[in-house]
């Protein structure tokens, strides 16, 4: 028991740490996002679960030789209201820490959900109000604003995509086709839902980088797959060329306020640097700079992936496993 | 459907917005129907009570603040379009951390070296 509790304590450490901050800096995983994106939500569900698992498995140990087991006894135990003779302080610790993390990551996620979905029907009843439907786009509204902007909002009863009068104005009419297929894209692949976990996670664990650069990363990946998407059905060149335009717009549009590139004190930093390379990393892609990568490596990704999952949960429910 | 005002309440909370912030004063639930009428040339007629139903609406949901003190009570906007348009806007191309709700904008900003690589490829 105290071994397994070792190997997980040791797995969360480096899932929370190292991990996370190799894989963000990589670029590989802007050529295969499908398997990167599986990837960070294997790192992120074995992360949890290391963490959880190491001080559950070891404030168990003195009850039972394995975790099952050990869970029974447990429980016994604290219905009878006794302890075993050679349970120590530090086990106790541990249990109740078990409880409070387990609780503190699921009422976080529970939190962020609720007030996404919140902030989303009121972002609804406003665009309702302000935004006008556009007839030979089913879905898709525009909002009187001068600043070219597309955005997406999921839910109920259909997700609507968001055109500004200034992107109409930028943009050709393939372009805004390629724009729309793009955030269609978004909504029909569940990105909002991947979004909101990980912004969960990140507000559940701010200090480690395990949910940080996973949020940033996740960000990324999913455009690419929403690019990928698109481009089955409209042409990268106006794709491309509708990144470039919209991108060069809100460099223009950015420069005009802040007169300068120092960004305030105590902004996040590498924001707009940030949004700046996924401009980047997208056209990189769709004007097929970027090389595709040898299925080997994917094979391998994904089964790092599974292992990821797989193998703490063996040790967590495996009695053989002591 | 042809001749109706209105097919349903969202369209209709838009309509009586939409008299509200073009009005320079505030208005009486009589009076927007008056003008919610006289727009639709022909068809059915709106009841007052359903203007008063969506006005509670609008009210709840903090687009429109009524005076009780007038008789009738009077209603005027909580905010202007404008300034709920930029509120709308804000949230969209604002900072990531509050803006859960809405999948990210299509493109953020790009650096300088970033754009020049972006004109030559519009160029090409």
């Amino acid at each position: 028991m105290f071994a397994v509790a070792a190997v997980l304590a040791a797995l969360a450490l480096a899932l929370a740490w190292p991990v996370p901050v190799v894989l963000a800096k990589a670029r590989w995983p802007r050529r295969m996002p499908g398997s990167a994106l599986v990837l960070w939500q294997a790192i992120a569900l074995a992360g949890g679960l290391s963490m959880i698992g190491s001080l559950l498995v070891f404030g168990l140990t003195p009850f039972a030789g394995d975790l099952p087991h050990a869970a029974e006894a447990f429980a016994s135990d604290v219905l009878t209201g006794r302890l075993p003779a050679d349970a120590n302080f530090f086990q106790m610790f541990a249990l109740a820490g078990t409880v409070l993390l387990g609780g503190h990551l699921l009422l976080n996620l529970v939190r962020t959900a609720w007030r996404a979905e919140r902030q989303r029907r009121h972002h609804a009843a406003l665009l309702r109000l302000l935004s006008d439907p556009v007839p030979e786009r089913p879905g898709t509204r525009v909002i009187d604003h001068a600043t070219p902007v597309a955005y997406c909002l999921p839910g109920a009863p259909r997700a609507v995509t968001v055109l500004s009068a200034g992107l109409l104005d930028l943009l050709s009419e393939d372009e805004l086709a390629a724009v729309v297929a793009h955030e269609r894209a978004h909504v029909s692949q569940h990105h909002h839902v991947l979004l909101v976990a990980f912004s969960a996670w990140r507000s559940a664990l701010p200090w480690f980088p395990i949910a940080t650069r996973a949020h940033e990363a996740v960000g990324l990946l999913v455009e690419l797959l929403a690019d990928d998407q698109a481009r089955r059905t409209v042409s990268e060149r106006n794709l491309s060329r509708a990144v470039a335009r919209v991108a060069l717009a809100a460099a223009a549009d950015g420069d005009r306020p802040a007169g300068g590139a120092v960004p305030p004190a105590g902004a996040p930093a590498g924001v707009q640097p940030r949004s700046g390379e996924w401009a980047d990393a997208r056209l990189a892609r769709l004007t097929g700079e970027a090389t595709p990568v040898a299925p080997a490596f994917r094979l391998t990704v994904l089964a790092c992936a599974s292992a990821l999952v797989v193998v703490p949960t063996l040790m967590l429910l495996g009695p053989a496993v002591r | 459907m042809a001749g109706r005002i209105v097919v349903n309440l969202g369209e209709l909370e838009r309509a009586i917005m939409d008299v509200i912030w073009d009005s320079a004063t505030p208005l009486a639930a009589a009076d927007l129907r008056e003008s919610l009428n006289a727009s639709a040339s022909q068809g059915k007629e709106l009841a007052i009570t359903t203007v008063m139903t969506v006005l509670s609406r609008l009210e709840a949901k903090g687009f429109v603040v009524r005076d009780r003190g007038a008789r009738p009570h009077l209603y005027r906007a909580a905010m202007s379009r404008e300034d709920h348009v930029a509120e709308l806007m804000h949230e969209v191309l604002g900072s990531a951390s509050d803006r859960d709700a809405v999948l990210a904008r299509f493109v953020g900003q790009v650096s300088a070296r970033d754009a020049e690589r972006l004109r030559r490829l519009l160029e090409a």
